[in-house]
């Protein structure tokens, strides 16, 4: 899709520095002539929220190391909320940020899915984008334990633990991931360490990730390939536009967050200073992890259940090659829809159970009877049956679907039904 | 379509969160309205004035409050704040509160332990040397520190509130331990402290700490009856001070910022609209 450049240098300095160093003709290409689809609608948005999260994250995180002490974590960041300038903005954005950035990458997810962005020729952007996800998900693990709270420490025991599970080299991973025999300063320090660094991979994958989809071009709610001029709009003034409003419209959740519900998606024992002989009563993680969270509890194994849990992702990697359909969106696929929905629905009944009580009945004061290790009317077989869809979607259903299902026509181009006056979203 | 989908999802969501306390929880906090609830809220900073009598007289007998400065009292938003003293270390109020309590310190000239009287510059000092000294002092219980309390609870101020006039006789068949004290609002589990059925266990949990507030135990200046109802609320809005003394400037910032937001946002909507005028999509 890059195409011809049509950049042309005005100025006698454009004119040397392009014989140079094309990095205007590069930039002008990008994000000026760059044609884009006409039909994109706002879930074609978040794509440019997620690289505004992820420069806020950076910025407020460079100030936020300014002041943190990784000595004395807990009380140098209430010194930035009391003593330091502003500091409780620059905290309170880099925490609710941590969780914007998530919601704008679930959606993200979801759009790719629903529209088939994964389908050829689009698999490395789509793998681009996984390695981003799982490289936001390590970061945000790590800067969750900074603040070097109750439920930071005790949920950073808990997730490294998970790799003590794997056989033989276990115990030899934890330690080594720990620094030492627990989790303590040594794993704080090199936290700290990891933590400010994978941002800047995942800026450099993101790179790449953008790399990839100037080569290919973007998906668009069709999934039908640009055909003509007719078909496409320059991205400047058209998609800067929308992005543009998108992004403001997604900084007043954000800012409602930061300044009115500051500590909602955190945990209060996160206030009470990291004490290992205390173990907060429910461990429970942020909760963009919940879902994982579930999965990995509803397998009794506890190996099994660490290997659930990072199939789970593991699927995603493997999705352009599951799923067996010739046609790209979703829009054209009925019964893929539904089940698509399904999917949606699990995802988030995985989240909620994520932060239940795996025993605690899903309908209160209903006792049905014992099934295998708990009752049937409980949060551990609710998730059960949800992670058996979730896997069950990527392995069964989208391989098998893609080949029996009967599509919907396709229209010929993404001017074709673009400009009838019928839409559908 | 995906909207209609996650509106399902929000709906299963919350039938699957609303969810009824079982036998052995802890009360839900009771319902108070504080002044510095809402997008407006603020500190009364007469109450905040209460609040800190409360706590001074009281609490701080047991409780630290490590992370809060005698300064801070001054600051915008604080209880002995002042427009003449827009520096709170020269706030005269904060000056006499600081030198009414003593603080370690070392002596220059010969290097020994001292004791000064405290300035606007210093921490709260700790009622206990060290964890285990308070905890020899409590019983084996330590008194927790009060400075991020409000915001350390599950249920935050109001959850402090109901514990502080929560306070029950233990039912009958409930075996408390010696300097255990029973209170329905302490998180908890008292099946195995309990004779009776199972169904039956009584809400809350023992606390170490027996009912803390007396009527008439602090007498505010400003004539306000010290019950027992009235301190709690009051030292509990000290105690959301403490722990987020930034709130008022925070909710000040964010109207101005959302409001910004929404003009911008409306400009960039019309702009959107001009550039799209003439383009189907």
């Amino acid at each position: 899709m890059s195409g011809h450049s049509t950049y042309e240098p005005k100025t006698g300095f454009e004119r040397w520095l392009d014989a140079r160093l094309p990095i205007v003709r590069l930039g002008y290409d990008s994000f000026v002539d760059y044609p884009t689809p006409r039909n994109l609608n706002y879930w074609y948005t978040f794509g440019g929220i997620l690289s505004l999260c992820l420069a806020s994250q950076l910025i407020t995180g460079i100030i936020l190391v300014m002041h943190y002490n990784v000595g004395d974590a807990f009380n140098s960041v209430e010194h930035i909320m009391r003593d330091v300038n502003y500091g409780w903005l620059i905290r309170y954005m880099h925490s609710n940020g941590a969780s914007m950035f998530f919601i704008a990458v679930y959606i993200h997810m979801f759009r790719g899915l629903y529209y088939g962005s994964y389908k050829a020729p689009r698999e490395v952007l789509w793998i681009l984008g996984c390695v981003i996800y799982l490289l936001m998900m390590a970061t945000a693990f790590m800067g969750y334990v900074l603040p070097w709270g109750q439920m930071s420490f005790h949920g950073a025991v808990v997730i490294t633990n998970l790799f003590g599970a794997l056989p033989i080299v276990g115990e030899s991973i934890t330690t080594w991931l720990w620094g030492g025999f627990a989790v303590d300063t040594p794993t704080l320090n090199r936290f700290f360490s990891l933590h400010y660094l994978l941002p800047f991979m995942i800026a450099g994958v993101v790179i790449l990730h953008i790399w990839a989809l100037h080569v290919v071009g973007q998906n668009n709610p069709t999934g039908v390939e640009p055909k003509s001029k007719a078909d496409t709009l320059p991205f400047t003034p058209y998609a800067t536009v929308k992005d543009g409003f998108a992004m403001s419209v997604f900084l007043i959740l954000f800012s409602i967050f930061v300044f009115y519900l500051p500590n909602a998606l955190g945990h209060a024992d996160n206030y009470i200073p990291a004490n290992p002989l205390v173990t907060p009563a429910h461990i429970v993680p942020e909760w963009y992890f919940l879902p994982f969270y579930a999965i990995l509890r509803a397998v009794p194994d506890k190996l099994m259940g660490v290997l659930a849990m990072f199939g789970a992702i593991g699927c995603l990697f493997a999705l352009p090659w599951l799923d067996t359909s010739k046609v790209r969106s979703m829009r054209y696929r009925p019964t893929a829809k539904v089940y698509f929905l399904f999917f949606v629905v699990a995802c988030c009944i995985l989240g909620v159970c994520g932060a239940k009580l795996p025993d605690d009945p899903v309908i209160p004061h209903l006792k049905t009877f014992l099934l295998i290790d708990a009752d049937l009317n409980s949060f551990v077989w609710l998730s059960r049956v949800a992670t058996l869809y979730y896997f069950a979607f990527f392995l069964a259903i989208l391989p098998i679907l893609g080949l029996k299902e009967t599509p919907l026509p396709v229209p010929d181009s993404i001017a074709s039904p673009a400009l009838s006056p019928e839409k559908k979203g | 379509m995906l909207r209609k989908l996650s509106i399902i999802a929000a709906v299963a969501g919350l039938m699957i969160g609303g969810q009824a306390l079982a036998a052995g929880h802890p009360l839900p906090p009771k319902d108070v309205q504080w002044s510095f609830e809402g997008p407006f809220g603020k500190f009364d900073q007469v109450q905040l004035q209460r609040g800190y009598k409360v706590y001074r007289e009281v609490c701080s007998a047991c409780h630290a409050m490590h992370l809060v400065s005698f300064r801070n009292l001054g600051d915008k938003g604080g209880p002995f704040y002042n427009e003449k003293y827009k520096n709170s270390n020269d706030n005269p109020w904060v000056k006499a509160i600081a030198k009414d309590y003593e603080v370690a310190d070392i002596d220059s000239e010969t290097g020994d332990a001292i004791k000064r009287p405290a300035t606007a510059a210093d921490r709260f000092p700790s009622p206990y040397a060290n964890e285990a000294a308070a905890r020899a002092g409590n019983g084996g219980a330590l008194p927790p520190d009060m400075s991020l309390l409000a915001k350390a609870r599950e249920g935050g101020p109001e959850y402090i509130y109901s514990l502080l006039v929560g306070y029950k006789d233990p039912p009958a068949g409930l075996k408390v331990g010696t300097g255990q004290h029973y209170n329905p609002y302490m998180a908890g589990d008292l099946t195995s402290a309990w004779s009776g059925s199972h169904e039956h266990v009584p809400p809350g949990g023992f606390i170490a700490m027996a009912a803390p507030l007396k009527a008439g135990l602090v007498t505010f200046d400003d004539g306000t009856k010290s019950t027992v109802d009235q301190q709690a609320k009051d030292v509990t809005a000290f105690l959301m001070w403490a722990a987020e003394p930034k709130m008022e400037e925070r909710k000040k910032m964010g109207f101005a910022v959302i409001l910004y937001l929404l003009m911008f946002s409306g400009l960039l909507y019309a702009a959107y609209r001009q550039v799209w005028k003439n383009e189907s999509h």
